[in-house]
């Protein structure tokens, strides 16, 4: 093929072309179906991870669950839900809900665990009652390794999502498929390069709030 | 239930072209050699700048990019650019998916190393890859198992995509049930991947009993 | 012997933490660096075996410029022992211990050996050997920091800070064991601390750095505490200089009156004038009800007494 990798003109006139299939349109959906799923997530996961690291003997078998979701393929989890919830966007938000989980809750019993054993003695020492020792002591201590955590989890539902193009539902990978079956590549790079801006923002984003939320933890990358 | 039954029942599924072994041994192929590749890749990669601090920023940036390059994306760009008479154009995206944990977990266990580590084991005279390779990677061995699990992992379970551009592999079962609307393939298919991510899973829990010292507190 | 020359340490950053310092460490002696927090002890310290190069002057070991050696080649020959331990985790105790001796090229059964040899000179039970660092006290585990030092029998041995992250018992104990080892050893030893007591106690010269990386003074510890050389170092030797002093003068010295009727070591202070100082025997006096402080021998037979005043003219000198 000696068709150029990238045709603007392509990009101009499918970027709002009021059709369902609009870049734009591609764009926000993904969007949706991306953040939705990281965000349930979040709130699941913080008292699940608050149970284990409580109860330790939860850890090991939710650890375990966890690693067997986070192995499981994308696809086959859209495929087999396609015939529960039909082409739907939950479709695809319920499995990346999982995904999600299987970084997150690790993540938050890390972030307990990381709070040092003299800082939380000293809160009992001075009197704090467990669910203000919770959200005024241990929580923040928490925050660093939570949002890494976070960061990983939104970063990968991102990419993920494009995979839901195969049952119909998966925002900007539609482009993936529509350049494969036209054998034209850019729809494919535009997708490709929506995709890890979207997610390089998301990350952005973190890294900030992180920054505003924990002013007192050393700077990282 | 009925499903698993219908499907490791079916003696179409045990010869010829759609046999489970040799779809089995396909789906191994492809995410063995994209690991392979990626550790090769990752791990003296992680443990350079994880030792010397240089282009740490960069490459712990581009990585977290990394994780974000959508692997159905990549696959058809690669098939469109190349052709599908290699393995290449599966083993790209894989690639591209694996290294990101293996090289963030190498680089962090060496650089999260205890610094009076490091300061004893220079200034017992140890040369700078002594004190790599004797002190810090020992040390540093839970985590970069760790990563080398999660990578290998996520590839089982993603080299199931190579069979939209017409590749092997155990995804066949879930893209060719979902056009035949065939739900007992697509979970047949599901449930023989997510074995195959234990078996790897137990592979590395072996692994690092053998191979991580006792001395060395177990991360997770 | 070490020998500072003019020794100046700029960081990059601008500090200065060391301000030619000019000194020399005697052979087969303990040389103490004293000094508040961030003075320039450890970047002093650390210059002699190259984990930090000055920025001006000259460290000489033997005479020969430390720049001129291969750092790895100069480190294997000088013990070094930091404040945490610096234990490889990954490592069993016997082989921690002898890492260096493996560095040089030791056959492994000797440089083993050699490892039991030193686990029990610093007074550890061998079972300890098959053990992984943590599960070590922390005393322990400084006590294997030092047998590590000792490996290869350097002649040289830093020590940073080494005792100072344990508790006073433990502590005492390691710093008894330290002036045991070093009696049989004779070992050139660089000591750092920030702890005044451990300097004197443990320091045959003690050098005291003011922050700003100056030498304020070198001396002999009994001549430290008789007669500081500023109103920094006088600040820094703290109250009870007097006193404390006294733990440097023997007691050998010290007329003794025959005792009086009735006067037995039981309800007397006592101390032995072959072993103890000038500071003990005033204790022993303080401690009975008539004053008298009661001197034996080893066996604990009656030498004499001696009495406040004439402790205290003693004392004086
Ligand atoms: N790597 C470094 N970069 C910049 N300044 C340093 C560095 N290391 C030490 N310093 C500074 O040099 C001074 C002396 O430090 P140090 O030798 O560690 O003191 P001490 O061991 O007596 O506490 C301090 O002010 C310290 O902050
Ligand atoms: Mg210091």
């Amino acid at each position: 093929m000696d068709e150029p990798l990238v045709r603007w003109d392509w990009i101009a006139r499918n970027w709002d072309n009021g059709g369902p299939t609009s870049v734009k349109v591609l764009l926000e959906n993904h969007i949706v179906m991306a953040f939705v799923p990281v965000i349930a997530g979040l709130l699941i996961a913080i008292p699940l991870g608050l149970a284990c690291a409580r109860y330790r003997w939860l850890y090991q078998p939710t650890v375990g669950i966890m690693n067997v979701v986070y192995s499981l393929p994308s696809l086959a989890l859209f495929s087999i839900l396609l015939s529960v919830t039909g082409l739907t966007q939950t479709t695809v938000i319920i499995p990346l809900t999982l995904f999600s989980l299987a970084v997150l809750i690790p993540a938050v019993v890390d972030g307990m665990q990381s709070v040092p054993d003299h800082v939380r003695q000293s809160a009992v020492a001075m009197g704090f009652q467990p669910m203000r020792r919770l959200t005024r002591v241990e929580l923040p201590i928490a925050v660093p390794v939570v949002l890494a955590g976070l960061r990983v989890a939104a970063v990968s539902s991102i990419s993920l999502v494009s995979v839901g193009a195969l049952i119909g539902q998966g925002g900007l990978g539609y482009l993936f498929i529509d350049g494969w079956q036209r054998q034209f590549y850019t729809p494919i790079v535009v997708g490709i390069v929506l995709v890890v801006a979207l997610a390089l923002v998301a990350d952005l984003v973190i890294i900030v709030a992180q920054r505003l939320l924990t002013p007192w933890s050393r700077r990282r990358a | 239930m009925n499903w698993l039954i219908e499907f490791f029942g079916s003696a179409e599924y045990w010869t010829g072209d759609d046999a489970i072994p040799l779809r089995l041994l396909q789906h191994l192929e492809y995410s063995f050699l994209a690991f392979a590749i990626a550790a090769l890749v990752a791990i003296p990669l992680g443990l350079l700048i994880g030792h010397t601090g240089r282009g740490a920023v960069i490459v712990v940036v581009s990585a977290n990019a990394a994780r974000a390059l959508p692997t159905l994306g990549l696959l058809v760009l690669v098939v469109l650019l190349i052709g599908v008479g290699t393995l290449w154009p599966v083993l790209i995206p894989l690639i591209a998916l694996a290294i990101p944990p293996i090289l963030v977990n190498t680089y962090e266990g060496i650089r999260g190393a205890d610094p009076d580590l490091r300061d004893a084991a220079y200034g017992m005279g140890l040369r700078g890859s002594q004190v790599l390779f004797r002190a810090l990677l020992p040390v540093a061995l839970p985590l970069i198992l760790l990563g080398l699990r999660l990578s290998a992992i996520t590839v089982v379970a993603t080299a199931t995509v190579a069979a939209y551009v017409g590749l092997g592999g155990l995804g066949r079962y879930i893209i060719d049930g979902l056009a035949t609307k065939n739900y007992a393939e697509v979970f047949g298919g599901a449930v023989l991947v997510v074995l195959l991510a234990l078996a790897v899973q137990t592979l590395f829990t072996l692994l690092s009993r053998v191979i991580v010292s006792p001395g060395v507190r177990q991360v997770r | 012997m070490i020998t500072f020359d003019g020794v100046t340490k700029r960081y990059a950053d601008g500090t200065v933490a060391v301000d030619d310092l000019s000194l020399e460490v005697p052979d087969g002696a303990i040389t103490v660096f004293v000094g508040p927090s961030g003075c320039g002890k450890t970047t002093s310290l650390r210059m002699i075996n190259r984990m930090i190069d000055p920025t001006g002057g000259r460290i000489l070991l033997d005479g020969k410029d430390v720049t001129a050696v291969d750092p790895a080649t100069l480190r294997r020959g000088i013990g070094y022992v930091i404040q945490q331990a610096g234990l490889f985790p990954h490592r069993r105790i016997v082989d921690n211990i002898a890492t260096v001796p493996f560095l040089l090229g030791w056959d492994k059964k000797k440089a083993r050996a050699r490892a039991m040899e030193l686990l029990e000179r610093v007074g550890l039970d061998p079972k300890m050997a098959r053990r992984y660092p943590y599960q070590l006290s922390g005393g322990q585990q400084q006590r294997v920091g030092v047998a590590r030092a000792l490996a290869a029998d350097p002649p040289v041995l830093l020590m940073d800070e080494p005792f100072s992250a344990v508790d006073p018992i433990v502590r005492t104990s390691l710093q008894e064991e330290l002036l045991r080892l070093q009696s049989e050893l004779h070992k050139t030893i660089v000591f750092v601390t920030h702890d005044i007591d451990e300097a004197v106690k443990l320091g045959d010269t003690v050098a005291v750095l003011r922050v700003g990386g100056k030498l304020a003074q070198v001396a002999a510890p009994a001549d430290l505490l008789s007669d500081p050389a500023d109103d920094f170092v006088r600040e820094f030797l703290g109250r009870d200089r007097g006193i404390r002093r006294l733990g440097f003068v023997p007691a050998k010295n010290l007329a003794l009156d025959p005792a009086p009727e009735g006067v037995t070591p039981e309800g007397h202070g006592t101390f032995n004038p072959a072993r103890d100082s000038l500071r003990a025997a005033l204790d022993a006096a303080l401690l009975s009800p008539d004053g008298l402080a009661v001197a034996v021998d080893d066996d604990g037979r009656v030498l004499g007494v001696v009495g406040e005043a004439a402790l205290v003219g003693a004392a004086r000198g």
